[in-house]
């Protein structure tokens, strides 16, 4: 089927100012992901992917502009945890604030530093994003494969010794940042990724994971508290048997987050575990959009996503769990809800279930409601006042969600950053 | 200690009058209970008292030790004193019920510009109270009241009570769901409470439960109003002849 103009003169326009780098093993790569984007073409308002979510201001010429927050009454994240940390600064390596990228049990490149050499990222670069290119097409993910800028290649041949956290400083109101990072959790070996901060004024990320049998991979991230930054991201992930995917996100604010997560479960025995906490007052639309595919036997999926909205703010869950043929004793779980604070917030709720296996246990779930009124009194009439009563409800909605991180002590890092959240937004 | 004083109330959304002129005086050191048919108006003036939304005062006052209850939001009334142990425990999943009451403690003394108590003072002291009510630590970190049976959260109420140390003490239906054993272990729990300072109003529909928690004054309530005051004996001329002998007696 031809594409329609539109979309060929949309992708021509956003790609006109951006280039191929010359040399290096990313190229051939790159240029196979430029082919699958000609014949996509921009993500449009029309496609039914992008029904609840409007792509324009991201897929426009240039990003709208976005004045980076002061946040000087908050730690920044993961603070406390002892850990490697890496810096992009409106998506540019800032090697001065990062940390020697030395770590027992991990070995980390940059993308940009991609010479002609073999390198094993070859053979992970744009190749999970493109497996995710069937059944949905995720354009933003291939335009993020041709022309990221750089990111991190990590590849964990043990257990690493201790979290690798990239951190994101968003400082110009123009920036427009396209970050690709690969990661390779080999058999046996276990890695935890930290992601933290708004990146630019708009962001598009690509986050390749590829678990070997046995690996082991957690993934915990805030995206920063910018009103008006903009963020599509996408996690791209494989799983061996008997590996485990663990994935958590915290955003608070922000004008327009989409969140892809397309997940893989190859070998048998393998865990997969995708969760979100999503917090907006006003101007807000966050855009949850997961696709889990059940290959391996005995698999186990979980999708836990919660949302709180209030003053306007829009909540948008869209998730599938497909079940191959043959993966027999699939446990697939799926829960979206939202806690609505007012009349003028809304969640919009896509769950999807297709199931070609006669012997699998999948569930999902999806509501949307206001604060307990009888719990609220119950809590009220023993003393605790009002706004302290409806943040304590609130984190107990979200409590599912964070349940999910495995660290205690990153948890307790998420739960204070949603308590600080709620106290800045505890008026009407 | 509480006084009620011509207390009209109708239901919020509809125009049906529940209390038709209630007039009581709780004095502190005495335990007063109010029994009633289905429908009296019993559990309403709990729930008016402690100042659960969707119902209207239309004319009359609540005072506790002289400050206007009506006008206070819940939990200021709960920080000047008042309790109500509910008919109906709310459980809230996702709360633990440990945290729940160091909150509650904590928010009521901050109220009441007293000190927060440590994390170590507020276990010594949750850990007494809870023994004696037989509230097992597994119960204290599961959420409030979820998972509960019948007999556990009513102990949990009156160890809320008994951490909270309120100057008045409102039960309502304490007694039902309740089996013989159960309301053996809440009635101590109550009883041990007593003292000359608090007073107690509790609301029942049998007599059973005032073996255990001796009253010193008993009301009948019917249609919205207290109908006959008079003593323990009270009580039992309801468990013998029922409301309706009583009822025909006042009409």
């Amino acid at each position: 089927m031809a594409l329609p103009q539109a979309k060929t003169d949309a992708l021509e326009a956003r790609i006109a100012g951006l280039s191929l780098p010359a040399a290096g093993w990313s190229v051939p790569a790159r240029k196979e992901a430029l082919a699958r984007l000609s014949g996509m073409g921009m993500p449009a308002k029309r496609d039914e992917y992008w029904r609840y979510t409007d792509p324009s201001s991201l897929t426009a010429v240039s990003p709208k502009a976005a004045a980076p927050l002061e946040a000087a009454d908050e730690a920044p994240a993961f603070d406390g945890i002892d850990r490697l940390t890496l810096v992009f600064v409106d998506g540019v390596f800032d090697a001065a604030a990062s940390d020697d990228p030395a770590l027992a049990g991990v070995e980390i490149s940059r993308l940009a530093e991609a010479g002609p050499d073999i390198h094993w990222a070859r053979d992970l670069y744009g190749v999970l994003e493109a497996r995710g290119q069937s059944p949905v097409q995720r354009p933003l993910s291939a335009l993020n494969t041709a022309f990221a800028s750089d990111g991190i290649l990590i590849r964990a041949t043990a257990k690493a010794a201790k979290p690798v956290s990239l951190v994101y400083v968003h400082k110009s109101d123009t920036s427009d940042a396209i970050l690709h990072h690969c990661i390779k959790v080999d058999a046996g070996a276990e890695l935890t990724v930290l992601e933290s901060g708004p990146a630019a004024a708009r962001f598009n990320k690509v986050m390749e994971v590829d678990v070997a049998e046995g690996g082991r991979f957690h993934h915990i991230r805030t995206q920063g508290r910018d009103h008006d930054r903009r963020a599509v991201t996408h996690i791209f992930a494989r799983l061996a048997a008997e590996s485990l995917f663990k994935s958590f996100t915290l955003t608070a604010n922000g004008r327009l987050t989409r969140n892809e997560a397309v997940l893989e479960l190859l070998g048998d025995d393998a865990v997969a575990h995708v969760a979100g906490a999503a917090v907006g007052d006003g101007d807000f639309l966050h855009d949850d959009t997961v696709f889990i595919t059940h290959q391996g036997e005995r698999c186990e999926s979980r999708q836990v996503f919660k949302k709180v909205l209030k003053n306007g703010a829009v909540g948008v869950f869209q998730g599938k769990i497909l079940v191959k043929p043959g993966a027999q004793k699939t446990d697939g779980y799926q829960i979206s809800q939202s806690l609505l604070l007012d009349d003028d917030s809304q969640f919009l709720a896509k769950p999807e279930l297709e199931i070609y296996a006669d012997d699998v246990q999948c569930s999902h779930g999806s509501t949307s409601g206001a604060i307990d009124e009888t719990a609220l009194f119950y809590l009220r009439s023993r003393g605790v006042p009002m706004r302290e009563a409806q943040a304590l409800l609130v984190l107990a909605f979200l409590a599912e969600a964070i349940r999910e991180i495995e660290d205690e002590a990153l948890a307790d890092d998420i739960r204070s950053r949603m308590e600080g959240w709620l106290n800045r937004h505890k008026g009407a | 200690m509480l006084e009620i004083k011509n207390l009209h109330v109708k239901l919020e959304e509809e125009d049906k009058v529940i209390l038709k002129g209630v007039n009581l005086t709780v004095e502190a050191g005495k335990v007063h209970a109010i029994m009633g048919p289905n429908g009296s108006g019993k559990s309403t003036l709990s729930y008016v008292l402690s100042g659960r939304a969707g119902y209207e005062v239309t004319d009359g006052s609540a005072t506790l030790e002289g400050a206007e209850l009506l006008e206070m939001e819940p939990e200021e009334r709960a920080a000047a004193g008042l309790f109500l142990a509910f008919q109906y425990p709310v459980e809230i999943p996702g709360v633990g019920n440990m945290t729940f009451l160091r909150t509650a403690l904590n928010a009521q003394r901050k109220a009441r510009g007293e000190d927060e108590l440590s994390a170590g003072d507020f276990l010594k002291l949750v850990r007494e109270k809870a023994k004696a009510l037989k509230i097992d630590a597994d119960m204290m970190k599961r959420p409030v009241n979820v998972g509960f049976s019948g007999g556990e959260k009513k102990r949990n109420e009156i160890l809320q009570m008994a951490m909270l140390e309120p100057r008045m003490c409102i039960l309502d239906e304490t007694d039902s769901g309740l089996d013989v054993d159960a309301m053996k272990l809440v009635s101590e729990g109550v009883n041990a409470l007593r003292d000359a300072g608090r007073g107690f109003l509790v609301i029942t529909h049998y007599q059973r439960l005032l073996d255990h928690i001796k009253p010193d004054v008993v009301h009948i309530m019917a249609d919205g109003r207290i109908v006959k005051t008079g003593g323990p004996e009270l009580a039992l001329e309801v468990e013998q002849n029922g409301y309706a002998g009583i009822l025909a007696e006042v009409a």
